[in-house]
């Protein structure tokens, strides 16, 4: 499967997927100009890997920042992730946060709250 | 003599910018990389005084949100071209009077008069509601709403709210008969 790898910018996030070496990984800052298409492939990967997921996926966000519009999106991702629990695989969220840093990480929190996925909080 | 006037306008501008601690006025058309020069200012500004970390994540989250409201909106009504305020608005970052010491931001913007009440009653909704409420809102917005054309997700005036704390004051002012003036000063004081 193609491997998508975006390298971060100011307002963009560092994203990985790879599902060969079963790597999903964002971080970094994400407020682009436009989500819609900046997500785009990321949500056409995501469809994608779900015809053959890895038996357990572990996906990772490292977050500084994200904007409201994003926030949106990463709750569209953390769905299509869930799709592929509710097909019977193994999914586990790893969501890091600043140690000092309450608001992300309570988006996280809220997250685990709409999703049924597993979160695992490490603040570093 | 005009020469003069002008001038002097300059220099009242300069004493009112002053007088009202506004560390930042923009009028025009915002655009992203407009968003990124204004927050990367900021964020240098208020490190050269040592800001402490979670007000400078405040202002900045709030600048970011107000200034693609701005952008995302400001454009949205057919009869507002050619008014001459098509997809601008004005933006102003200040400093607060208070003994706190915080900032606030101010937005301004045309839209249409139809869309005002919606606006309004979004805007009571979140004054009225705590910091659950606040967050029961948000979620429900992400789940249930879609991203716009625009990329919109309705979620930055609630975001605001929940990130300042502060209630968000607001006022309409007509501009004729099919569009108004949308004004928001958002507080970010220091707790």
């Amino acid at each position: 499967m193609e491997v998508i790898k975006i390298k971060g910018t100011e307002d963009t996030p560092n994203v990985i997927l790879d599902a060969e070496n079963n790597i999903i990984e964002f971080s970094g800052r994400s407020l682009p100009e436009d989500v819609v298409t900046f997500y785009a492939p990321v949500l056409q990967w995501i469809e994608e890997y779900a015809k053959s997921p890895n038996p357990k996926t572990e996906v990772i966000f490292r977050l500084e920042y994200f904007n409201t519009a994003s926030s949106k999106i990463l709750l569209d991702i953390l769905l299509k992730f869930e799709d592929i629990m509710n097909d019977g695989n193994e999914i586990v969220v790893q969501w890091y946060f600043q140690e000092d840093d309450e608001d992300m990480e309570e988006a996280g929190e809220e997250y685990s709250e709409i999703v049924d996925i597993p979160f695992e909080m490490h603040s570093y | 003599m005009e020469n003069v006037d002008y001038m002097n306008l300059v220099y009242d501008f300069h004493k009112e910018m002053l007088a009202n601690k506004f560390t930042l006025v923009y009028e025009g058309e915002i655009t992203h990389q407009i968003t990124k020069a204004f927050t990367s200012l900021a964020e240098n500004k208020m490190d050269s005084y040592s800001e402490d970390a979670s007000m400078k994540k405040k202002v900045f989250h709030v600048m970011v949100e107000c200034l693609q409201n701005l952008s995302k909106h400001a454009e949205e009504s057919d009869s507002i071209e050619g008014k001459g305020y098509a997809g601008n608005g004005i933006f102003i970052v200040g400093r607060l009077d208070e003994e706190n010491q915080g900032y606030h931001v101010l937005t301004g913007n045309a839209v249409e008069t139809t869309k005002v009440p919606e606006l309004k009653a979004l805007l009571e909704k979140i004054n009225q509601l705590d910091k659950d409420g606040l967050k029961e809102l948000f979620k429900k917005q992400m789940r249930e709403g879609s991203l716009s054309e625009k990329g919109g997700a309705g979620l930055g005036l609630i975001d605001i709210a929940r990130k300042t704390g502060e209630k968000l004051e607001y006022n309409f002012i007509d501009l004729d008969d099919n569009n108004s003036f949308f004004l928001l000063r958002t507080k970010i004081s220091r707790k």
